[in-house]
């Protein structure tokens, strides 16, 4: 099974229209709700008005007062109101919320209710947060700093040959899944609060409204629809969402549903955080790195929701994949009047390492050796330490990995033959290539797969059906596949024997958020061990021999139900003994394993226009094992797509905290014309963690995606590139600046 | 949906005489509705202020597609896709053919009509520069008769036209006299497919004995309307596609648009690009 | 109270089934094959035209119904995904998007599967560009559209066995 491109679990539903997400259920009784948003970015709330002509004796209500439990949608902390009571902090906050039958009429009251705000002074930059001329937020403005010291930094500057400097900066950006963010709730004496919807993380959402109802475990039961498409962006708002339908399902008693239309889950639902990094970097006269002091900051928005941990991640992939002596990293997440910014795939790496990558092109050219020289001299081995002091005891082969992907993109040839070409001043096109040199930490870092304890559960019915339970979502990644696809590996069956069951919280145990890249390596590990736990229940009971056929495992499963009752196997995470992190220190084993990656971009650039076209994208990654080749290869393409979209189109405009462009025609993503042929390539250096030796891949490729492009870009036009996204406009002036 | 929509009304006249009656009944309430890919949108973000509409889609009298020896006169609900499939306008009126391919996407293409991209009036729409480009007129008709305005002077500001109440428009004719000419179309959008054009050029010369004999441009999304640039045809005319007129062309150019600075793009990329088009232009035909 | 029109009846075909229902005039042709005849294959995306998910056909064409008004279903032939399978039995592009991963997340997959089965109809052997064009309606977020690419070649290529 392992290896073998199994068709997706739920495929057949999918492309015959019959999968069900949100939005296609509908219960009896069911009411439509929406929310009523703050226009100011932060003030004091003086009034709320029921105005126009409206029954509103026919609506259900709902304000902060209505709130049974704590008015937070409780995450890391509980800063974050459910419902915004005395004051407001960013634009499109949650005030009052409305239920009615009829969807049409809703939409009219909720323009006609007008809240009436005092406004305070706001803040939207991350210097303005820094300078803290006004705190919006705790003490002073942060949510997070680390400090991660390794080596004597201060003492290498005076000793190298290079000193380089730069400043390197990323913007918002949105997830864009096709599925708007929706939920279905309902609250009833008898069975407490149930919502359904689409999200990666049900238990966070159970957590959320246990505290927001205050109510225990037992009477909140979370139930996952079909999703279609999360990329973080359903890791943390969903709990939002589903707070707001079973307010308005408990106070109007009856179902309610609340879809996001795609302008409103623009404006107000999370975005990836903007950062800018700053790097000063000394290097030999080889180019080999001395010191590397790495200052990286993040907008966190309104609220710290996930920005300790986004912080964590990218500050833990900020120095990548090279050996380094001396390593300095001080990072902080801030606070702005912005809507809270959120997980999204990359989660804080992708944002790093576009500086780093970029960076290193730049040490390279200072010192007058090639970009993949530079690389070459520097790339970490087995024994050697990464910035945050963790020894590498995988193996790692990061020049067999660069070696590989520049064959199969040319890039040698193209590297030369660009830049001659580019030399003949008359032409319009100008042509480039570019590279990123990578790694991607694969689960919770440090002890966080401790703290999550993960669970999962199998059961194997008297038919010889095997159910595989737990929490880890299906949104396209192929959750449900691989999952089904382990376990009948372990069992010796057909994936179609096994079947994934629902994730519901009622049934299915917690095996931490679908995020992080850790559902294949550490929940499908679990799904592994559950498999073999069921296995030996069977064989050490004397109803299976080895050797059995698929019939004799339905027979034995037959009989151990008949004779025991339940055949189950339950299994809980257990942290491997030999990593240690210090949290306090920021150092030590950051993570399990790591997924390592060259990507390769070819550019061409209209100087008349400055439009950027990428005409070929080689992806080469080593992830340990491939479990399922066109799942696989499908998340490594799609996540280039974004990765491309993250570089050169997708541009938040904001307006005082607020997204402007929240259109999709005016937020854009690529197209079918627009992406070129992607190139996807796998190495397999089986991680004995992994089930059947795999590691992580879902955020890998957003990390290399958007530096390879902008490095193919420098080659091309020799504009230093400093920020994503490229926009033509921006892109045009720094040409102008190249010529003049 | 941003809008209360049960709110709004559409009939279906049994004619265009019937259509143009109900529309002169109670002048400037009842709005024509062809295929709805801009008012649908309008619609749903809560910006469409009018709420009685004709449905016209099925009028038999604004559709089809004529060609005479001097003309070809296109119905008001020709579709992009149908303009895309006519052999004549893809062989002799490309920059239309142009427009049209470049303008959304299938789906779009199959219900967005000239027409009604016209009575739209998007200063960056895709198809007016071409039209500009190939003289069209536009037959307008009312329940009191019916008249042929210049497309070129149809737009007066933004979003306002020579289009009274109780008008709707019924053909487009396009005159049969630059096939043969050499002819450039180039839209600069936000990516290459389903893009709102951040700016928009559309060229056709005759060159003879290497001079421009006669010259027509037009751009879209650099002005309050789409923009005929009779100041930079009138520096063209005479003289050779080369390197000595560029820059005075560019300069008249520059000054004939008045490009904003918008959520698209900016003012200074609009002018930028404005005239590395025009140059691009004077290439094609010097080539 | 903002005034109501009145609602209207509309008679259509919808997979190749006599179809009637009322609604406002201008109610969402998406809404009504939702909510009215329990269509919940067609999706909404964006609600303004732009992500494709909401592609059917009507009249053999490929329009978005979030953009077509319900009175200009009169009489009309729509084909939504759940008219593509015969007697259960998927269409090659089902089948292909199914074996070549053409679909990850699904909710772009039934406007993405019209309008690729669009496309066939009226280019039976599109090239790489053609398909490309022909999808660029359809915006994909999960798949960066490489496997969508390979399922509708690969139901090209098994047409073209079996012709």
């Amino acid at each position: 099974m392992i290896g073998k491109s199994v068709p997706r679990k739920e495929g057949r539903e999918k492309v015959a229209g019959r999968a069900r997400y949100v939005d296609d259920l509908s219960f009896p009784g069911m009411l439509h709700g929406v929310t009523v948003r703050s226009p100011a970015a932060r003030g004091r709330i003086r009034a709320t008005r029921f105005e126009g002509e409206i029954p509103w004796h026919e609506f259900t209500v709902v304000t902060a007062k209505d709130i049974p439990g704590k008015n937070c949608i409780a995450l890391l902390i509980e800063d974050q109101p459910c419902l915004a009571a005395e004051f407001v902090n960013h634009p499109e906050e949650a005030i009052v919320l409305l239920a009615h039958h009829d969807r049409y009429l809703l939409e009219e009251a909720r323009r006609c209710v007008r809240i009436e705000i005092e406004p305070m002074p706001a803040i939207f930059s991350i210097d303005d947060s820094l300078a803290r001329e006004e705190i919006i937020w705790g003490q002073d403005n942060i949510f997070k700093s680390f400090h991660v010291e390794k080596g004597d930094v201060d003492g290498a500057w005076t000793g190298a040959a290079f000193v380089v400097e730069g400043t390197y900066e990323t913007g918002a950006q949105e997830q864009l899944y096709i599925e708007p963010q929706g939920m279905i709730a309902q609250v009833s004496e008898a069975e407490g609060v149930t919502v359904w919807g689409s999200l990666q993380c049900p238990h966070y959402v159970h957590k959320a409204l246990m505290v927001l109802f205050g109510l225990p475990r037992e009477r909140i039961r979370v139930v996952q629809t079909e999703t279609g498409g999360g990329f973080g962006g359903k890791e943390e708002y969903p709990s939002m969402i589903a707070a707001h339908a079973a307010l308005l399902a408990r106070k109007s008693g009856r179902p309610v549903k609340i879809i996001y239309d795609r302008a409103e889950d623009m404006v107000a639902t999370t975005k990836r955080h903007p950062s800018r990094t700053r790097h000063r970097t000394a290097v030999d006269r080889d180019g080999k790195l001395l010191a590397m002091d790495i200052d990286f900051t993040v907008d966190g928005g309104a609220y710290e929701t996930l920005s300790p941990v986004v912080l964590s991640r990218g500050t833990i992939h900020a120095a990548g994949p090279y050996a380094c002596p001396n390593v300095r990293i001080r990072s902080r997440a801030v606070a702005t009047n912005a809507p809270p910014h959120g997980a999204f795939r990359g989660f804080g790496a992708p944002q790093s390492v576009f500086a780093l990558e970029r960076h290193l092109d730049r040490v390279a050219e200072a010192v007058g050796i090639a970009s993949d020289e530079l690389r070459r001299r520097n790339f970490i081995h087995e024994g050697q330490t990464l910035a945050v002091g963790q020894v590498v005891k995988e193996k790692v082969d990061m020049n067999g990995l660069m070696g590989r992907a520049f064959e199969l993109s040319g890039y040698h040839a193209k590297r030369k033959q660009f830049a001659a070409e580019n030399s003949n001043a008359r032409g319009a096109i100008k042509r480039g290539i570019g590279f990123a040199s990578f790694l991607h930490g694969a689960g919770f870092t440090g002890s966080g797969e401790e703290y999550l304890a993960s669970e999962v559960a199998m059961e194997a019915m008297a038919d010889g059906t095997v159910h595989i339970l737990a929490g880890s979502t299906e949104m396209g990644q192929g959750t449900n596949t691989i999952f089904a696809q382990i376990a009948a590996e372990a069992l010796r069956l057909d994936c179609e024997q096994m079947k994934i069951i629902q994730p519901d919280t009622a049934y299915v145990p917690n095996s931490g958020p679908t995020v992080a890249s850790r559902t294949a390596m550490i929940v499908g590990k679990l799904v592994e061990t559950a498999g073999l736990g069921l296995l030996k229940l069977l064989t050490d009971g004397g109803f299976l021999r080895p050797g059995y056929t698929a019939a004799d495992f339905s027979r034995a499963c037959g009989e151990y139900v008949a004779k025991h009752g339940p055949l189950k196997s339950f299994v809980k995470y257990e942290h491997p003994r030999d990593l240690h992190w210090d949290d306090q220190k920021y150092s030590g084993d950051a993570y399990g394993a790591y997924a390592w990656a060259l990507y390769v971009a070819e550019v061409s650039v209209d100087i008349r226009t400055a439009e950027v076209r990428v005409n070929d994208f080689v992806a080469v990654q080593e992830v340990g094992k491939v479990i399922n080749p066109v799942l696989a290869a499908g998340q490594i393409e799609g996540g280039v797509a974004q990765g491309i979209g993250f570089a050169l189109y997708e541009n938040v405009v904001w307006q005082e905290g607020r997204m402007v462009n929240a259109q999709m025609t005016n937020y854009v993503m690529p197209t079918s014309v627009d992406l070129p042929a992607i190139r996807v390539y796998f190495e397999e250096i089986p991680y004995g963690r992994g089930p059947a030796g795999a590691k992580g891949i879902g955020e890998l490729p957003l990390d290399g995606t958007a530096p390879a492009i902008a490095n193919a870009i420098a080659h091309a036009t020799g504009v230093d590139v400093r920020r994503i996204p490229i926009t033509a406009e921006s892109l045009l002036e720094m040409l102008e600046a190249v010529h003049a | 949906m941003r809008a209360y929509l049960p709110a709004y009304e559409m009939e279906t006249p049994r004619d265009l005489a019937a259509a143009l009656a109900r529309m002169a009944s109670e002048p400037g309430v009842w709005k024509p509705f062809a295929g709805g890919t801009d008012l649908m949108v309008l619609l749903e973000a809560g910006k469409l202020p009018h709420k009685k509409f004709l449905n016209v889609w099925n009028l038999a009298e604004l559709r089809g597609v004529e060609v005479s020896s001097e003309h070809v006169t296109l119905g008001a609900l020709t579709t992009y896709a149908e303009v895309q499939r006519h052999e004549i306008l893809a062989r002799e009126f490309p920059l239309l053919c142009r427009a049209a391919a470049e303008t959304g996407s299938v789906a779009t293409q199959n219900r967005g009509t000239l027409g009604g991209n016209i009575a739209n009036a998007s200063p960056a729409a895709d198809s007016p520069p071409a039209l500009i480009v190939y003289d069209a007129e536009i037959e307008i008709v009312s329940a009191g008769g019916s008249r042929w305005v210049r497309y070129a002077s149809f737009h007066t500001e933004y979003k306002k036209m020579n289009l009274h109440a109780g008008e709707l428009i019924r053909r487009i004719r396009l005159t049969r006299t630059q096939a043969g000419w050499r002819q450039y179309f180039r839209k600069v959008g936000t990516r290459r497919a389903q893009a709102i054009s951040k700016i928009c050029f559309a060229g056709a010369a005759r060159v003879e004995a290497g001079r421009i004999a006669d010259v027509r441009i037009a751009l879209g999304s650099v002005a309050p309307t789409v923009l005929h640039a009779v100041r930079v045809e009138e520096l063209l005319r005479g003289q050779r596609p080369g390197s000595t007129v560029l820059q005075a062309a560019q300069d008249a150019l520059n000054a004939e648009i008045a490009p904003i600075d918008d959520m698209r793009s900016t003012a200074r990329y609009r002018r930028h690009v404005a005239r590395n088009l025009l140059a691009e232009f004077l290439e094609v035909l010097a080539g | 109270m903002p005034k109501r029109a009145r609602k209207i009846r509309v008679s259509c075909e919808v997979n190749g089934d006599a179809a009637s229902f009322e609604a406002y005039p201008m109610t969402r042709l998406l809404d009504v094959l939702r909510e009215e005849l329990k269509l919940t294959g067609t999706k909404e995306g964006c609600g303004e035209g732009e992500c494709g998910a909401c592609s059917i056909e009507m009249d053999g064409a490929l329009v978005n119904s979030c953009l077509v008004p319900a009175l200009q279903a009169q009489g009309v032939k729509i084909r939504t995904i759940e008219g593509l399978a015969i007697h259960g039995s998927l269409h090659a592009v089902q089948q292909a998007f199914i074996t070549h991963g053409g679909a990850q997340c699904g909710i772009c997959t039934p406007g993405m599967i019209l309008a690729a089965v669009n496309l066939l109809a009226r280019h039976s052997q599109p090239d790489d560009t053609q398909i490309r064009e022909g999808l660029s309606g359809n915006l994909c977020r999960c798949t960066g559209y490489m496997k969508i690419f390979e399922s509708v070649v690969a139901a090209v290529r098994r047409a073209e066995t079996r012709a």
